[in-house]
Parts: C-alpha cells; structure tokens; sequence
C-alpha cells in the first residue's frame, strides 16, 4: 500500500453533522417555506373496506382560503398506480395501487379526497366538509383467516388474498428428519409494529412553470430511487425532477418508499402551478406510514440427541397489508437465506406466502427480514437446547461454523467471509458472568423464588449491504446494489465527496469524511460531504438495510484511491520522475530515495487548475468517481446476552443486564459504531416487551397515537454493555461490514428467550410478543391452570 | 385575532394571532423559529420543548396566547456568539444525537432536569427525560450526556 498510516479510520470522533442539530439549525421538510407556498390535507377512509359511492368536495371548496380539492376519481389518471420493486414471484399478484383510492378503500387510513389551501389549518379544517358516501365491504384483517376458501378478498378483481407463493430448498429436508432423533415444531409470531421515525413524513413540491422543473423535498430516506419512479409514475421527465432529501429525522426503513403522498404533492403543484407543502400528523403518520413485520412463523428444526442440527423447515405466512409498498413480498423473502444463520445443517426447506389483509401496508422496517429470520431461528436453538437439556451456549458452538472454516457457505447459499463466533461468544459470557447468574438462576428456581431470573441468549448474524446487483436481479428486484461516489480536489486543496447514499442519522459525513481523509493524506476537517440531492449526488441507490458503509463508504475508499492513481501521473511529471518511482505517504508524493523532492497533493490540485505545464494529453484533473458494485454481502456478527427478572405475581419483566459483543469487522468510527447499536437494541428490546399495533375488530387502529403506541421512554431501557471484537470483511479494501440493524436482529430474541428462561421452570414454553406484564401473568395463570 | 407580546431568544415580538393558535406553530410558523420540530399531536413526544418563562413546556400543548408578556427560550436562543452552552457540547461529545430530531426538545428537558437536580443519579436523569422520546439512540448516550454536565458542575 502507498497510502499513508491509517490516522482516522479507528477514531472515535464527534460528529460533524451535530453542530446543525444541537443550534436548532436545522432543515426539516417541514421547515421549508417559499413564497406562495400552499397546504395540503388529506381526507383517509374510516374505514378498513368499503366501496367509495360518492365523494363532494364542492363545501370544501367554498371555504375561504381552500384553493383546490380533489377526488382521487379526478386525478387518477395523471397519477398511475405506485409501484412495487421486487414482485419476489413469477406469479405474484400486483393488485392497482392507486395515491387516492377510486373505487374502493382497502385499510382505515387509505386517502380518498385532498384539500389544498393557504395554509395547514384552513386545509384541514376543510376535510370535515368533504363528504363521502361509503357502502361498507366486509374486512378481513388477520392473515390466516384471510386465506380461506370463502374470505372476503381485499382486491376484487383479484378474487384471492394470496399475493405470492415462494419456495426454496437446499438439500433433503425430508431425509435429513428422517434420520433426526428429535424434531421441534414450532409457531412464533412477528407482531405489527409502527415504525415512528421521530419526524413525521413531509414533502414540498416547488414548481418552476416557465422550465416544467419541479423541485420536490421529502423526508425520504431514497431520493435516488424516489425520483426515477416519480417520473415513471407521473409522467414528468426524469430531468425535470430535483429530488432533495434535507435533514431527515429518522427512517428506519420506513421513509424507503415511494408514497403515495408524494406523488399527490407532485401532481398537484403541476396542476395548480404552486408551491404545496404536505405535512403528516403523528396521527396520520401511524396509519399511512407503512408498517413492519407481521408474520407468522412455522418453524421446524431436526436434530439430533447430541445437538448436531441436521436441518431446518420454515414456513412463512408474510402480512402485506392492503398493497404492495415498494419492497413489500421481497422482505420475507430477503429474510429467507437468514434462518439457518451462523449454523452448519444439510437441509433447508423455506417457504412463504404473502397475504393481503386490509391493514396499512407493511414494508422494510428495522433489519427487514433479518430480525424475523433471527428471532424464529434463534428461539427454536434455546426451545431444542431446553428439550435436549444442554446449556443454550452449548448447543450453539456445537453447530456453529467455527473460525478456521470460512470462508464458508451456508446451507442457503450465502458465503461467509470471515467470523468468528468463538471469540466475540467468550468475550460476551465474561463480561455477563454468564456462570455467576446461572447460579443464581438456579438458586431461585430451587427457593421458588417470586422473582425469577432468566438468561436469553442470541448468537445472530447479519446480512448486510444488499448487493451485488446480479444477485438482487436473480431474486427479481428491480434496481441493482451499487453505489456511486464523488471526490473533487478543489483547487484550494480542500476536498469535496459526494455520496449517493443519503442519510438520516448514520453520521456518514463524518465517517465519510474519515475515510478519504486517510486515503488523501488531507486533514479530516478538509473534507466536506455532500449528498441527499439529485443534482448534486447525480446517482445513487440511497441508504437502507445497512448497505451505506459497505458500498457507499468502501466507494468512497475506492474513489479516493483512484484521486491518489490520476495526481500520481501529475505529480510524477511536476517531480520529473517515473510513476513507479513514487512513494505517497502523508498526503504527500515522494521520489524513492529522495524524500526533499516531494509534491502534496493540494500543490497537484492546485497544478491541475492552472494547467499551464501540464503535457499533452494529460487530463487536467485529479477528480474521480467511483461506483461500486460488491461481489457480496457483508456478515457482521456477535453475541447479546439478557439478564431479565420476572415477578411472577405481576408478570413484570425487568432487564437486569444487557451485554454484547459484536463483531462488525474494522470500525470506521467506534463512536458512532456504539450509537448504531444503542439504538437498534432498544428496538429490539420494545418489540421483544412494548410495541405492537392493534387493531379494533372493525380494522380501525387503536394504537393511533403516540399515546396509545408505547415507544419506549429512557426509563423503559436499562443500560447496555457493549464490547466487540474486530475481524475484518475479506470482501472489501476497507474490511468493513456495516452495523445498522445489528442491535435490532440480535437483542429481541435474545430478551424473548430470557423471558422464556425465567418461566420454563413454572411451565410456560413460549411467550407471545411483546412479553408484556399481562401476557405473562396469564401465560403464568394458564401453566398453573394445565398443571392442577 | 388577539394581540400578543412576547420575547424569543431575547427578541421582543408583537402580532395578532388567532386564539386557537398553538405557541409551536407561532414559532415555527410565523417567527420562522424551526428550531424547534413537532414529532406528535398528542403532547407526548417531546421534541416541541421549549422554556416559558424559564419552565420546560411542550409548545404544542401551549397556545400563542398564553404565551402573552412570557419570554420564551428556544434551542435557537442557547448558544452565545457561537459558544455552545455546556450541555449541547456534552450531547456533541457523548454522540447523544443520530437523526437529532429529538434533540432540542431533549436538551431543554435536560436543562430543566439540571436545574432542578444539579447531580442527577443515571436514574433520576432517565426519568426526568420521561417525556421526550428518542427513536434513535436507545437513550444511553443522552443520558451519559447529561450526567457529564452535572459532574462538570461539581467540579466548576
Ligand atoms: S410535538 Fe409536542 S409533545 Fe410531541
Ligand atoms: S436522535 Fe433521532 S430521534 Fe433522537
């Protein structure tokens, strides 16, 4: 290597992009404001399935200051149908998907009118004078009795609820239960949860008549994306469409979408020639913002009486909800190479159907797929470790694949790089005291104890970066997983790096600006990064399912690389030197032997701006672009270990201790690395004993608000100890590989089997998300009950 | 329309608002005071959190005039020519933000824990932020943040 020593990659550094956030100096969607600026509101349907008889919006009209108010009959056809991007199957039904429903509402929340005033009061005042004539079509609302032979199909004109079925095997699933000793056969359920990214969606729509430009701000997490199937929606040119996403407040996966809010927003400042504004309410937000998971999971495991695992069946029931959202079969199905995770077998068996309820629509939420996929997998190993009688940390490193076998490749076909379970596993049980709680454990089991502990324990991996592009096209999706990025030498020396990922609280100006620092040999806070902006980042697939740092961050590493491979060929000429003769090192060239002869690489920069010595030939410039394309995934590792006490007269769960190790090969920066993981495990943690949306039996969602919908507060979440180990990804030049979702894969299963755990001695063999106070105390009841 | 008066960040500012007019849409809105972001309608997220008259308040739970002769300090009005007060540079340095959209809101519920208990245990922190809910960060660093203020408290 010719770069020089790694000075900031490593480095627990603060973050550049707080100084905006800390001062108030922010720029939220919902921030923006522009001259004749309009409001729009949005009427949705109280109802979970009805046919739209009728809808006046003529009162609305008259109210002073609504401008305009629509129907989606009156602007259906410049609107065309929201687009789905990975119909997973050949044959997977793709019903209409209307932005405004036309005939029929399909969930509580669907829209059905618009109103666009002067401003946000006067346009949702207006709503209430919209009137719609329903006639009331039976809902089906859970996924199982939607499949019926005689249920009430969400899509007429599809006449079944079944979306898709998919299928995959490796190896002789019914062989290899043939010869197990022992088979477990298990159901788990995902519950629905609500994403409730802090901000709200917003999106501003500024047209410029005169040109047909449109510029559109959303809080969206994908404004690459957004913007091509905004112009394959509507109609408007590719071109003529600026997409900027600003300060957006938290995703999560649920701003990956193209909503229908958008497109609304869109069409309607090109019809009225406005700027227009659409601002969610949380309310609005919890019905109309897609949700996550909901699955139910049948799961079966064949083993033998030594713990070997010899194979593994799922069976996937996948909600869809009312529509399919961009990405909504392909979820499930993405969680499909995850069930057998960081496990040797000789049989896999998956398969899945995804249903349409008249629900709001579910898509990639938290980990997508991966944490349904760990959840089930990493239950059943403490449900066969619980009837083979052996430690669940046993039975795991009896199957796991062990460090001096990768790479290796799975049973679902996924090759590993590299890993090392054993080390971050130690690691783990040391700082838990794992013996010491068993004890204790034990000790209150045999005082019958009111208070019991358990210990839940989860040795997940993770699928990180969603690529390489040929991949994503065999398994039907419809955009490739590159990644794009930009460095410019400005002539000043400073350096400029534009990124196509775009993101939303992952801090990649800081780990961005880390890396081409290092490459650069240039000073940290000579790097400015740019991006969340089609005409700046020109393209991009965005940031979701933890591919930012992998592919983006390891472009920018490569773009980098190749700034350094064209100011060689420069500084070799200014030097009168040979290109070979050159060594970099502190952002400086050096002839080999005499390090007096030296150019930095701000003095090529600048050469490269007057040009005025350069030789014929040479390209006056030393910026590059780099788009990378990964020849796989990446797999981050590690172990969580929970602690929970439960207090069997009230069924309360307690944290007592959360601790893991994870291992997400070299850390770019160990501050930001931590904050990735806090969060993801109090996500994990709230769908493991808080979160789920409910519904009343007329579908209407109860868990409406913020004060229905319980998102844990600071004193709902102990303290977490986090370590890791550090094995790097042989993948890539940076030996990085991503940790966004890792918090949420790992911790939910591993606070589920804490919970499990703690009541197995009293009889209760499974416990339903969220473990609630109420649902443990009846489990509790009901074992007490099955046992007198 | 009711007169109101009031000062913001140390700006005094006089309009006639509608009654029904909330203090955070006064700021946002008509002030161009963004600083300050709604994350609910239903007073209990927090993030609106802003000082009346020296009282942490949700300014969506608030309307404009209320807020009549009060002096209202938001997350704009804390920094002094450009010097951080001491708890946004601890949430700086604690990486106690991701996305920081809860953030204002979170440092004002802070300052007001801080005032009234100087030296907060991990616990009385955890709750005194109660209200204001974070999606991000799973708490831990915000709260390390505020602890690292009172401890710089101690020894000042
Ligand atoms: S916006 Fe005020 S508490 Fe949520
Ligand atoms: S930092 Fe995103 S909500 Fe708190």
């Amino acid at each position: 290597m010719t770069e020089t020593a790694q000075r900031e990659v490593g480095r627990a550094r603060p973050r550049k992009e707080d100084a905006h956030l800390i001062t108030g100096q922010t720029n939220w969607t919902d921030n923006i404001s522009v001259n004749g600026l309009l409001h729009l509101a949005i009427l949705r349907s109280p109802m979970a399935h009805a046919r739209i008889e009728r809808v006046d919006v003529s009162a609305a009209l008259e109210r002073p200051g609504v401008i305009a108010a629509f129907s989606g009959r009156d602007v259906a056809e410049e609107m065309g149908s929201l687009p789905c991007a990975w119909p997973v199957a050949e044959d997977t039904v793709v019903p209409d998907h209307p932005p405004i429903a036309v005939d029929e509402v399909r969930y509580a929340g669907d829209p059905v009118a618009v109103v666009v005033a002067r401003d946000r009061y006067t346009a949702s005042d207006a709503l209430e004078a919209i009137e719609v004539d329903y006639t009331p079509l039976p809902a089906v609302l859970d996924i199982e009795p939607a499949l019926a032979e005689d249920a009430p199909p969400v899509h007429s004109d599809k006449g079944t609820n079944r979306s898709y079925n998919y299928h995959a095997t490796s190896g002789d699933y019914e062989a290899a239960k043939a010869q197990a000793e022992v088979v477990l056969t298990r159901r788990y359920h995902q519950q629905r949860l609500i994403p409730t990214a802090m901000e709200p969606r917003a999106v501003v729509v500024t047209p410029l008549a005169a040109s047909g430009d449109f510029t559109l701000y959303s809080s969206t997490q994908v404004p690459h994306v957004l913007r091509v199937l905004l112009a394959v929606t509507t109609g408007i040119p590719e071109n003529k469409i600026r997409v900027v996403a600003p300060d957006v407040g938290g995703g999560f996966g649920s701003k990956l979408q193209v909503y229908g809010e958008e497109v609304i927003t869109l069409v309607l400042a090109k019809r009225l020639g406005r700027p227009l504004k659409w601002t969610e309410s949380r309310a609005e937000a919890n019905v109309a913002t897609h949700h996550g998971r909901s699955q139910v999971q049948d799961i079966e495991v064949a083993a033998r009486r030594d713990g070997t695992l010899l194979g593994l069946k799922v069976s996937l029931l996948a909600d869809m909800g009312a529509y399919l959202m961009l990405l909504s079969p392909g979820i499930p199905v993405l969680g499909a190479s995850m069930y057998p995770a960081i496990y040797k077998m000789r049989a896999y068996d998956f398969s899945c159907t995804g249903v349409f309820t008249n629900r709001t629509p579910i898509d990639a939420y938290r980990g997508a797929g991966r944490p349904e996929a760990t959840f089930a997998i990493e239950r059943i190993m403490d449900d066969l470790a619980a009837e083979l009688g052996m430690d669940p940390l046993e039975l795991r490193r009896h199957n796991w694949i062990r460090h001096e076998e990768f790479p290796y490749t799975t049973i679902a076909g996924l090759t590993y790089d590299s890993g090392n379970y054993e080390a971050a596993t130690d690691k783990a049980i040391a700082l838990f005291d794992y013996d010491k709680l068993r004890a204790e454990q034990a000790d209150r089991n045999h005082r019958g104890d009111t208070v019991r502990l358990g210990i839940g324990v989860s040795t997940y991996t993770e699928m990180c970066g969603l690529a390489p592009s040929r991949w994503l096209g065999e398994m039907r999706y419809a955009a490739g997983g590159w990644e794009a990025a930009n460095i410019r030498v400005l002539p000043t020396g400073k350096v400029e790096v534009i990124t196509g990922t775009s993101p939303h609280g992952q801090g990649h100006v800081t780990s961005w600006s880390q890396i081409a620092a290092d490459v650069l040999g240039v000073p940290f806070e000579d790097v400015e990064v740019m991006h969340g902006d089609t005409r700046l980042a020109t393209h991009g697939m965005d940031t979701y399912g933890s591919r930012s740092l992998v592919i983006g961050g390891v472009a920018v590493h490569e773009a980098a690389r190749k700034v350094v491979d064209k100011a060689r060929k420069v500084a070799a000429h200014l030097l009168e030197a040979n290109e070979a003769d050159l060594e970099f090192a502190e952002g400086a060239f050096s002839v080999k032997g005499s390090p007096e002869a030296r150019k930095t690489i701000q003095e090529v920069a600048f050469e490269t701006f007057t040009s005025h010595g350069l030789p014929d030939g040479m390209e006056p410039s030393i910026n590059a672009e780099h788009v990378l394309d990964p020849d796989t995934f990446s797999y981050p590792h590690g172990t969580h270990l929970c602690a929970v006490e439960v207090d069997t007269e009230t069924g309360a769960v307690h944290i007592r201790s959360y601790v893991c190790v994870d291992d997400v090969g070299k850390v770019v920066n160990p501050l930001i690395v931590e904050g990735q993981l806090h969060g993801g495990i109090a996500q994990g943690i709230s769908q493991a004993l808080y979160e789920e949306a409910l519904y009343d039996e007329e579908g209407n969602l109860v868990t409406g608000t913020l004060a229905d919908y319980m998102v844990p507060a600071a004193p709902d979440l102990p303290e977490f100890v986090t370590d890791r180990t550090e094995t790097p990804a042989t993948s890539n030049p940076l030996g990085v590989k991503g940790v966004g979702e890792a918090g949420t894969i790992a911790s939910t299963p591993a606070v589920v089997n804490a919970v499990v755990d703690a009541l197995r001695p009293l009889g209760v063999q499974d416990m339903r998300m969220p473990c609630t106070a109420e649902r443990v105390w009846q489990a509790l009841r009901s074992a007490k009950e099955a046992s007198a | 329309m009711t007169h109101i008066s009031v000062k913001v960040d140390g700006t005094t500012y006089e309009d006639d608002v509608e009654p029904r007019l909330l203090l955070i849409h006064y700021l946002r809105d008509r002030l161009g005071l963004t600083g300050t972001p709604i994350g609910c309608d239903t007073s209990n997220c927090g993030t609106c959190t802003v000082e009346l008259d020296g009282a942490a308040v949700k300014s969506c739970s608030v309307l404009a005039v209320q807020a009549d002769g009060s002096e209202v300090t938001t997350v704009q009005g804390l920094a002094r020519d450009g010097e951080w007060t001491a708890l946004q540079r601890a949430f700086h340095e604690r990486h106690a933000l991701q996305c920081g959209y809860c953030t204002p809101g979170m440092i004002m519920a802070a300052r007001e824990l801080l005032r009234e208990h100087p030296h907060p245990t991990p616990d009385e922190v955890r709750h005194g932020l109660e209200g204001n809910l974070c999606r991000c960060t799973g708490y831990q660093n915000i709260v390390r943040a505020v602890l690292d203020v009172s401890e710089q408290e101690v020894t000042a």
